[in-house]
């Protein structure tokens, strides 16, 4: 009973600490003037791994999901006779929660664990400890523009997914199920607010951007360089990633639409 | 014949976790010679060359490389300091995503602003000076691991350092890569004047290479001296180690539990 | 791949995010480039604020000429205390105008309606309505209606 007391407690303060690392981690990361000469190239080269290659899973998931919603919305919306407000359901529900949270989601399982994989392999081949030999600093060499590409990337893939998804969604309820193209459009825009839904669903994906490509960097950093480390550390990931992403969306929905 | 002493260790202590790594250790590197440090496996050489390098700092005592108490250093002057050294990883610890010219090129281009033509001149002149002028544009999958560890060695020479650190330079080469990479510490060593440190268990191979070696186990230092006077040294750890003997002072059995509490037999033979 | 091409591509998906973020705004919210523009700030006492919420629209004849800023509670009264702006556009109210609450639509939000009446003199920023009618109640309608009252 103790035992079990003391290695509950022990879990804590390595959950605290390791809280504490990745903190320690950022400021080291972020920390200190930006080399655009240098850096430039960098961001560049990992804004196309990151962002430009996660364009394919980005817009099919974006197609699929919108058009999933025509579909409910018009089953659901025409029991009450009221299609043509199928437009708003659709616009609103990707721009203030599927388009953030669904894009961080696959964002997670896509270029995240490809980050903390590729950051991983760095480390248990040493290139890591090499760089800093050669009086380079990985953090600010290969973590900086891995974080920033992430938190550049998130928001527009978040916006392209959300055109795609209402895109999607017109395709089926407009051309397919016939609902009056002027009023699925009206109803939108009457019902959109620009600052309201369309900045702050950017707003939460750049939250998640920053938190996911936080997390996949630091796992990849801190992991333990062997093969069964660099596994754990691309599960864990997805896993926390995709956990901080809902808990966060609760928290940024209950102080952007909550009205309190 | 006394050269001057570029690297100094005295006393120092450093412990990961629990374990107590180095239990004052202290040894002397002298100026542009091949020093080896052996010892066996899990002994903490890789991490003595870290301590030296200021990627880790001790518990205490004290490191001095070119004068310099390395960790004392700021970080600025660390990185400094680092630009005088040059290592070569077990691995090679070669950029993935670059190419051979690139990676030696790396060190050049972050410290140095020298026109490309030049980089194109100093790099191909290392690649040549290990052999390997013609795989410039090959990618590091595409090397064997001897080919590999001589493009880290060529990108660790880059900028021309003072010191360069080998660790396990020989672990798991073929003779011939391993012939290769002999003459090439030793070559360098002459030709450039360099300062080496060579971290290795493989005895013949560093003995034949270097100046004066030490051998450390259990987190201090056994015996020291030049190959010579090793071979003679009176300790039995160190005579184990030198002729690779299973059994001796360091036992071939792992402490385990006695034997009857394992198999529950009492004295069955007996 | 060569450093050039890897630009160009981010530079398209950066592009590619602008624009998205442009549909959005002009296709998808309707956002036209227009200014806030002058408001004036008018106040009506209602009984009960029923569910009117901050950003409602005010209207004339089914016109939208304002938004509702903030709802507060009168401590010494216990009313609900609206302010709108009004349109600056907008300065022939008559001062003896009332505010009434509506519901657009059976189940629709509630807007306030303003019902014009025909003094002289118009509305300025600070006033405050004359008369206002609160928001109707089905419930309580139905109750009434019920009762015979």
């Amino acid at each position: 009973m103790i035992d079990r007391i003391a290695s509950l407690g022990r879990t804590g303060l390595d959950v605290i600490a390791s809280l504490g690392r990745s903190g320690r981690f950022l400021v080291g990361t972020l920390a200190g003037v930006p080399q655009p000469r240098v850096g430039l190239p960098l961001l560049i080269r990992q804004l196309y791994s990151v962002g430009v290659l996660s364009l394919a899973i980005i817009i099919v998931s974006g197609l699929f999901i919108g058009m999933v919603l025509g579909l409910q919305g018009f089953t659901i919306l025409s029991d009450y006779g009221s299609e043509a407000a199928i437009g708003q359901m659709i616009a609103l529900t990707l721009l203030r929660e599927l388009g953030p949270v669904v894009t961080a989601l696959l964002f997670a399982g896509r270029a995240g664990s490809a980050l903390t994989a590729e950051i991983g392999l760095m480390k248990a081949t040493e290139q890591l400890s090499s760089m800093e030999m050669m009086g380079v600093d990985p953090l600010r060499r290969v973590i900086a523009p891995r974080l920033w590409a992430g938190f550049i990337a998130m928001p527009i893939l978040a916006l392209i997914f959300s055109v795609v998804g209402i895109w999607g969604g017109m395709l089926v309820s407009v051309e397919w199920l016939g609902v009056f193209e002027g009023s699925f459009w009206a109803n939108m825009q009457s019902s959109v607010e620009f600052v309201d839904d369309v900045i702050n669903g950017v707003i939460k994906s750049i939250v998640f951007g920053f938190v996911c490509s936080w997390i996949a960097v630091y796992q990849g950093y801190d992991c333990i360089p062997t093969s069964a480390g660099i596994s754990s550390a691309t599960t864990k990931t997805v896993v926390y990633s995709s956990l901080a992403v809902l808990g966060l969306d609760f928290v940024l929905t209950a102080v952007m639409f909550g009205n309190f | 014949m006394e050269s001057s002493t570029y690297i100094s260790v005295r006393d120092v202590v450093f412990s990961r976790g629990n374990r107590r790594i180095f239990d004052g250790v202290t040894l002397d590197i002298p100026k542009g010679k091949i020093t080896a440090i052996m010892g066996p496996s899990g002994t903490g050489k890789t991490t003595l060359l870290k301590l030296i390098g200021g990627q880790l700092r001790p518990a205490s005592g004290e490191i001095v490389v070119a004068g310099e108490r390395v960790h004392k250093l700021s970080r600025k002057a660390l990185y400094r300091l680092r630009e005088k050294m040059g290592m070569l990883f077990q691995s090679g610890a070669l950029f993935t995503d670059l190419s051979t010219f690139e990676n030696v090129a790396f060190p050049l281009r972050v410290h140095t602003s020298l026109p490309e033509d030049m980089i194109r001149d100093i790099v191909l002149m290392k690649l040549e000076a290990v052999g390997l002028r013609g795989a410039r544009d090959l990618m590091p999958s595409e090397l064997s691991g001897g080919m590999t560890r001589r493009v880290a060695l060529a990108r660790s020479i880059a900028l021309d350092p003072e010191l360069i650190m080998y660790d396990e330079p020989f672990a798991g080469q073929d003779p011939i890569a391993m012939g290769v990479l002999v003459k090439l510490i030793r070559d360098l060593n002459s030709s450039m004047g360099l300062t080496s440190v060579l971290v290795s268990h493989d005895v013949p191979e560093s003995l034949s290479i270097c100046h004066y070696a030490c051998i450390i186990a259990d987190g201090k230092v056994i015996g020291q001296g030049t190959p010579e006077e090793l071979r003679q040294h009176p300790s039995d750890q160190v005579q184990q180690f030198l002729q690779g003997q299973p059994d001796g002072p360091v036992p071939f059995h792992y402490p385990a539990p006695d034997a009857v509490t394992d198999w529950g037999v009492t004295g069955a033979g007996q | 791949m060569a450093q050039r091409t890897t630009e160009i591509i981010v530079g398209l998906f950066i592009i590619a995010g602008c624009a998205a973020l442009l549909v959005l705004a002009l296709q998808v919210s309707g956002l036209t480039p227009k200014s806030p523009g002058e408001t004036y700030t008018v106040y009506a006492r209602f009984n009960d604020a029923g569910g009117l919420t901050p950003r409602g629209k005010v209207s004339m004849a089914g016109v939208t000429v304002g938004s509702i800023r903030e709802i507060d509670l009168d401590k010494d009264t216990f009313q609900a205390v609206v302010a709108m702006e009004i349109n600056a556009a907008v300065d022939t109210i008559p001062t003896d105008s009332s505010a009434i609450i509506r519901t657009s639509g059976l189940l629709g939000e509630q807007y306030i309606d303003i019902s014009v009446g025909a003094d002289e003199t118009s509305m300025k920023q600070g006033d405050a309505f004359y008369s206002t009618q609160s928001a109707m109640n089905l419930e309580r309608m139905i109750s009434n209606f019920a009762s015979g009252r």
